[in-house]
């Protein structure tokens, strides 16, 4: 949003710290609004409107894991794990109960954010590396349990039918209706994170990660806060997992195996560590790198490839576009793609006079 | 419950402490590198399935003998570690936790990637010159792979016991891991030791691909061994030789006598598990590990 600043006094506090301080901000976000609710369903085609659900599904993740490792600096490699917490709690209370939506999705959630608190618990004592670890085996020990107890897993392949949430008695069968579904829960989502990181818990929450002996000697409980930081950000992976759930019509665990908490790792820190606009730019870069791999190797994969090597070599290529571009993140830009952003805002504010 | 047979119960440990060792050696890598430069590799498992990937490669393909294709994995490894730690780790130094994991995270999808790539998916083996005769004690099968590779890894730990002790390269190791300032100031080349600590790690990495290859043969699955290096440098203690030697013998032990004895009431899949329980009770107990340093934090 190229806006310039000049002239705009603020006269209160409230308009001090409204979201969107500057009338182009809103302006803007009404523009963007438009575009995604409106232009996007009626212009796109159902298998695009699929790969936008998948962006969408990713922004809810993405914004609750920035909450514990950009802004509380806590370290998960176990969302995947918290996911599909919430997916089994969601199928187990379709299928017994017959729940909606409306239950299920704060269901999986909650569930979510009590194992995730549990896990939290150890980040009192230890942290960095050692929380690191630590979440990892919490990752495993989770999928162990969910293929291993069958009153959970369902049983055969540890896979359970999902339905298609019901909307006002109508079932959201096309991938339009689900985009707009979904977009409800990432507007609320990017609502709710931002709001909450101008709260109190979420200044506690970025005292904490910048030094958190030093925030526990002004008188915040770290303890209590980490938690809440685990919690909060297990319940968006829950409701992730609930959402993906619907969006695969199964609860299957290996959707939400390690690989993917490495996925949302990476949303995060090639999008910008605490950042919203950063998980939102990750999480669309990251959901959308694979596919637009495999588009480009199918078309001109033939100039790098023999043709019985190209299917071989688009899951190998993307490995390494994926591990490669992390490093490149890390080591050239570190502050992810919301800084790039930043940049070029920069740059074209005072742009042509740049002196 | 079935009536105590100590005969499987032997069995069990003997080859939880072959495994154990084998666990060590993959370890060690890991301590090497944390002890020397604070940063943690969670692409120690890539590195031995990558070194695994050249040892096979060079014996199946260019028919080397045993001995060349292991000495071709090493020197592969040398350079692979001193590269890395130039283009990619040598940036990150003095940034947070989070920047390094994520690194070496993305370091094990580019080797996976490339290993693929370069070597085809398809399984290949390891052949070591021993018999396939397996040794026998007792009611004890043993091996003989198993037993080269615990012995491999014994001598190891045992020369790098030495060297972190005694060497003034080890000394100056241990120096540059506890301050960098400091070993500045007393004249120590710090970036010079950060390189040897990955060549050193890549020359334990391409040993454990070896044995680890001949006993599992090589395939993507290998890098799975890497997934058993936390619990056993977590209970040794993230900068302890030593406490990778013990961990490892626990973690193999637990493992086995856990496959053994609970697998028939869970079905199956206690082997991966229970090293992780293990771990997690450790974190909660004593975080360091047995021979880990604790460490004072100030602000």
């Amino acid at each position: 949003m190229f806006h310039r600043e000049s002239g705009v006094f603020k006269t209160s506090y409230a308009a001090d710290m409204a979201l969107y301080p500057l009338p182009i901000a809103r302006w803007a976000v009404a523009v963007f609004a438009g575009l995604f609710i409106v232009i996007a369903p009626l212009a796109l085609g159902e298998y695009y409107i699929s790969i936008l659900n998948l962006v969408l599904i990713a922004v809810v993740g993405a914004l609750g894991l920035n909450i514990l490792v950009g802004y509380t600096g806590q370290i998960s490699i176990g969302h995947g794990a918290f996911m599909s917490v919430g997916a089994y709690t969601a199928a187990n209370l379709v299928t017994h109960l017959g729940a909606p939506f409306w239950i299920t999705i704060p269901a999986g959630g909650i569930m979510a954010a009590l194992i995730g608190a549990v896990v939290g618990i150890p980040s009192l004592r230890i942290k960095g590396i050692y929380l690191a670890i630590a979440t990892l085996a919490a990752q495993l020990i989770i999928e162990w349990t969910i293929n291993h107890v069958t009153w959970i897993s369902g049983g055969v392949q540890a896979s359970i039918q999902v339905p298609r949430p019901s909307l006002f008695g109508t079932q959201l069968k096309s991938q339009t209706q689900l985009y707009l579904f979904l977009m409800a829960f990432v507007v609320l989502a990017i609502v709710g994170t931002s709001n909450l990181i101008r709260s109190r818990i979420g200044r506690a929450f970025i005292a904490v990660r910048d030094q958190d002996i030093a925030a526990e000697i002004i008188g915040i409980n770290i303890f209590r806060y980490k938690l809440w930081a685990f919690a909060i950000s297990s319940f968006y992976a829950g409701v992730t997992g609930v959402l993906y759930t619907y969006y695969l019509g199964i609860a299957n665990y290996e959707q939400f195996q390690i690989t993917v908490s490495i996925d949302y790792l990476a949303m995060v820190i090639i999008g910008g560590l605490g950042s919203i606009l950063g998980s939102i730019l990750g999480a669309i870069f990251v959901t959308l790198l694979p596919i637009l791999t495999r588009w480009f190797l199918e078309d001109y994969g033939w100039l790098l490839f023999a043709q019985q090597d190209l299917q071989n070599a688009i899951p190998n290529l993307r490995l390494i576009l994926f591990g490669g571009l992390i490093i490149f993140f890390l080591v050239v830009e570190p502050e992810g793609l919301n800084r790039l952003w930043r940049n070029i805002r920069n740059y074209f504010r005072v742009w042509p006079f740049s002196y | 419950m079935p009536e105590f047979e100590w005969q499987f119960t032997l069995v069990l440990l003997t080859n939880g402490v072959m495994i154990g060792l084998m666990y060590a050696l993959i370890a060690l890598g890991f301590v090497l590198i944390y002890k020397a430069t604070d940063a943690i590799n969670f692409a120690q498992g890539e590195f031995v399935m990558f070194a695994g990937f050249i040892a096979a490669g060079a014996a199946e393909v260019a028919g080397f003998p045993f001995w060349v294709s292991a000495l071709l994995a090493i020197g592969g490894m040398v350079a692979l570690g001193f590269g890395l730690e130039r283009v990619v780790l040598r940036p990150l130094i003095g940034r947070p936790v989070i920047a390094v994991v994520m690194a070496t995270i993305g370091l094990a999808a580019v080797l996976r990637g490339t290993a693929t790539m370069a070597f085809g998916a398809g399984t290949r083996v390891i052949v070591m010159p021993v018999s396939d005769e397996p040794f026998q004690l007792g009611p004890i099968m043993l091996p003989p792979v198993q037993l080269v590779g615990a012995g491999v890894s014994l001598v190891f730990l045992a020369a790098f016991t030495w060297f972190f002790l005694k060497s003034r390269t080890g000394i100056a190791m241990r120096a540059v891991a506890d301050s960098q300032q400091v070993s500045m100031a007393v004249g120590i080349n710090v970036r010079r030791y950060f390189a040897l600590a990955w060549a050193m790690a890549g020359v334990v990495s391409a040993l454990g691909g070896v044995v680890w290859g001949a006993m599992l043969s090589v395939d993507n699955q290998l890098a799975l061994v890497g997934l058993k290096v936390f619990p056993v440098v977590i209970l040794g203690g993230l900068d302890s030789v030593i406490g990778a030697v013990v961990g490892g013998l626990v973690v193999g032990v637990v493992e086995n006598l856990a496959a053994g004895y609970l697998d028939p009431y869970v079905g199956g899949g206690t082997k991966d598990f229970a090293p992780y329980v293990l771990m997690i009770l450790v974190l909660m107990i004593r975080p360091e590990g047995i021979f880990g340093r604790r460490r004072i934090e100030r602000v």
